[in-house]
């Protein structure tokens, strides 16, 4: 096994009754990479992220998750809650999904609900006040607190998550997905609806991610000034089949991918076959 | 209130008067048959139908009268009696809001002393303090995780029945029964839980709704344990720590020295259930402060999200079923000790409703709201108890002026269960609640 490789698909087929929303699709996300997925509306992407975070079981195939310890985790026979906590494979959704009536120290203490349930003594050593279940929710306060400050809400830790503008609900749902430490981060669009200014930053914290907190990400996406900036590999989804796989330059240049893009009237896209063609 | 800008009154007037006359066209087709007209058994037994034109036509009237002056006046309000509540009321409320916790308490611990000739409002003190305490349970369930339960009297009688037929069966005594009633109330709690863990909404409560009906059938029906609809009479009354409360020579009076009276039982009933609901609190409120706590409401607020977070939703629904039946189970043993008879009509769909109520009323997820409301409901329906042609009517006009001014119930904000720097309560508009569907 080789210990470079985070996430290995193979053969992943998913079909929902007679739709095959993927098909035999194969890839390999390297560790400490941004693998990126792109590919027109409807091609796949998120029913793979579904797959690989066990919200759906895939028809066909297989997906294996590596740790840095060689500790392999078939992620397609595992429950979503189990592929989080035990696996360590993190997401985020295209319509962001936060605790709107909870703050935002709240939320990030739910996504460490495992090392807290713990150190409660499943419940019964935290309800008579047990010594080691206030030093671990301190510690639990001190992580939230950390990752508050790297997005930059932790003015705002106090306040209802459903009260964030657009913007900072993303951030806040990436911290929240951090503080499960995470070796795999899935995020679905987290560009979308922000502004240039909003997307650049995005672009820093997702590098500093991959470089200083040891996660590797993999990441759909539609804005291709992001896509194309931080991506280390891009697979590139049509209609559930991968028709391209590479670097930024190499699926840039991709007749497949030029033809794929033109095909759908949506500026943006467009944007990278004219890049394309000479 | 009226408005300052005098040309727009004329308009103003039409625009009222035009949806006065709608709301009278609606109460003229409501009230033309359910008032209009009357049927009387005539002197030969058949039925006689008599008109009342003239009190459709009085009710019609009030009624355009009415939504005349409210589309008039409060057109720019909105629904809203805040503005009638002057400042300064509202400052000194919320300065006491503080220690409205406080003062309830001790209000329900003094309640013994300022009603102890009243054996009829001690009653009624017991009966609120067993409601707010089936109100703190099933506030885990529904308040916190967002389960809508319409079943939760099956709880209560799992937990008076299991009290009645242990202490008749095996002799053992209130304390020993106790738990186990909890314990056993605990268990029918996770046999609900299993069948509807991929339940939410609507369908959760027609599945809820279903199981209480269950529970009260089989004990209909199981007349060899339960006794059928005779239910079981003689059930233990509790002693106090091994007194009697019995006039004899080794009752509780007479080992105090006292003069014995029927009022001890009552006084101790009445600190025995408070007791009782005050640890469902204390353990309600540091529950949510725990990771469990916070799984529940974070289960309400977005189950899918819990999921990808690692969060266990199957167990995390079982608990919150299993500890929420617990305490229901806990009050159904007081209640077949204090009743010493207990049979399933007790335990109709009625009460269900009404805990529910409770809740719902209190404001979800709000501890302080619970009591307040389980006063106001059951205080409110022993007060016009005397007016009884008019009761219902009054409760349900004071229910339609609830979901109209306080839709979220009496304390509608949530406060966060863990701060940074200061603890801010959280407007109920951001909150979920169990009657909100989440998209799966």
């Amino acid at each position: 096994m080789n210990p470079a490789q985070i996430l290995v698909v193979e053969h992943l087929t998913m079909g929902f009754g007679g739709l095959i929303a993927v098909s035999d699709l194969s890839f390999v996300a390297r560790r400490r990479e941004i693998t990126a997925l792109i590919g027109p509306n409807g091609a796949g992407k998120t029913t793979l992220f579904n797959c690989i975070t066990g919200f759906y079981k895939p028809t066909v195939g297989s997906l294996r998750l590596v740790h840095q310890d060689g500790a392999s985790f078939m992620l397609e026979r595992m429950p979503e809650f189990r592929i989080a906590r035990e696996a360590h494979v993190a997401r985020t959704f295209q319509n962001v999904r936060l605790f709107a009536g909870m703050t935002l120290l709240e939320n990030l203490l739910v996504a460490q609900h495992r090392a807290l349930m713990r150190a409660s003594g499943f419940t019964v050593l935290g309800l008579f006040g047990s010594r080691g279940y206030a030093r671990a929710e301190a510690d639990a306060i001190d992580k939230a607190r950390y990752w508050l400050d790297r997005v930059g809400l932790a003015s705002r830790a106090d306040d209802p998550a459903g009260t964030l503008p657009y913007g900072a609900q993303r951030r806040l749902e990436i911290a929240r997905a951090m503080c499960t430490d995470p070796v795999l981060l899935c995020l679905d669009e987290p560009a979308a609806g922000l502004n240039n200014n909003e997307s650049a930053e995005l672009n820093r914290f997702l590098r500093a991610i991959r470089d200083e907190n040891d996660t590797s990400i993999l990441l759909i996406e539609h804005d291709m000034g992001v896509v194309m900036e931080i991506s280390d590999l891009i697979v590139v989804l049509d209609h559930g089949v991968k028709i391209a796989e590479g670097t930024p330059d190499e699926v840039r240049r991709d007749p497949k991918v030029i033809a794929a893009y033109l095909g759908v009237e949506d500026a943006e896209l467009e944007h990278v076959g004219a890049e394309a063609t000479p | 209130m009226l408005r300052d800008n005098k040309q727009s009154q004329p308009h103003a007037i039409v625009a009222a008067a035009k949806e006065a006359g709608i709301s009278a066209l609606i109460a003229f087709g409501l009230f033309v048959t359910l008032i209009g007209l009357r049927t009387d058994q005539g002197p030969t037994g058949a039925l006689i139908l008599t008109t009342r034109f003239g009190a459709l036509a009085t009710i019609v009237a009030v009624v355009f009268v009415g939504a005349f002056l409210r589309a008039l006046f409060w057109r720019d309000a909105g629904i809203s009696l805040g503005r009638l509540v002057p400042d300064r009321v509202k400052e000194v409320a919320a300065g006491l809001s503080g220690y409205a916790a406080i003062g309830f308490l001790v209000l329900a611990l003094i309640v013994p002393i300022l009603a102890y000739a009243s054996r009829y409002y001690l009653d009624l003190a017991i009966l609120i303090a067993t409601y707010t305490m089936l109100g703190f349970g099933l506030n885990i369930v529904v308040g916190l995780a967002g389960l809508l339960d319409l079943g939760y009297v099956a709880f209560y009688a799992v937990g008076a029945y299991s009290y009645a037929l242990i202490a008749q069966y095996f002799g053992l005594s209130f304390w020993i029964c106790l738990p186990l009633a909890g314990i056993l109330a605990a268990f029918a709690g996770l046999l609900l839980g299993f069948p509807v863990l991929r339940l939410r909404g609507d369908y959760l409560a027609i599945v809820t709704l279903g199981f209480g009906e269950i529970i009260r059938l089989i004990l209909l029906n199981w007349q060899d344990l339960t006794g059928g609809p005779n239910g079981i009479s003689g059930i233990p009354r509790p002693s106090f720590f091994g007194l009697p409360f019995t006039a004899a020579e080794n009752g509780f009076a007479a080992t105090l020295g006292l003069k014995y009276s029927p009022a001890h039982r009552v006084v101790f009933l009445y600190y025995l259930i408070v007791a009782l609901a005050l640890l469902t609190n204390w353990f309600t409120l540091r529950l949510r402060r725990l990771p469990i706590g916070r799984a529940w409401e974070a289960l309400r607020e977005d189950e899918i999200a819990c999921r990808a977070l690692g969060v266990n939703t199957t167990t995390t629904k079982l608990t919150a079923f299993a500890l929420g039946a617990m305490f229901g189970g806990f009050a159904g043993a007081f209640f077949a000790t204090r009743q010493g008879f207990i049979s399933p009509e007790s335990f109709t769909f009625g009460e269900s409703a009404l805990v529910l109520a409770i809740v719902v009323l209190g404001g979800m997820g709000s501890q302080l709201g619970v009591a307040v409301a389980a006063a106001v409901m059951l205080g409110g329906f022993e007060l016009f108890r005397e007016f009884s042609q008019y009761r219902m009517l009054v409760f349900g006009a004071a229910m339609v002026a609830i979901v109209i001014y306080r839709p979220r119930g009496l304390v509608s904000t949530r406060t966060p269960s863990v701060f940074l720097r200061e603890r801010k309560d959280i407007p109920a508009a951001v909150v979920q609640n169990a009657r909100t569907e989440t998209p799966a």
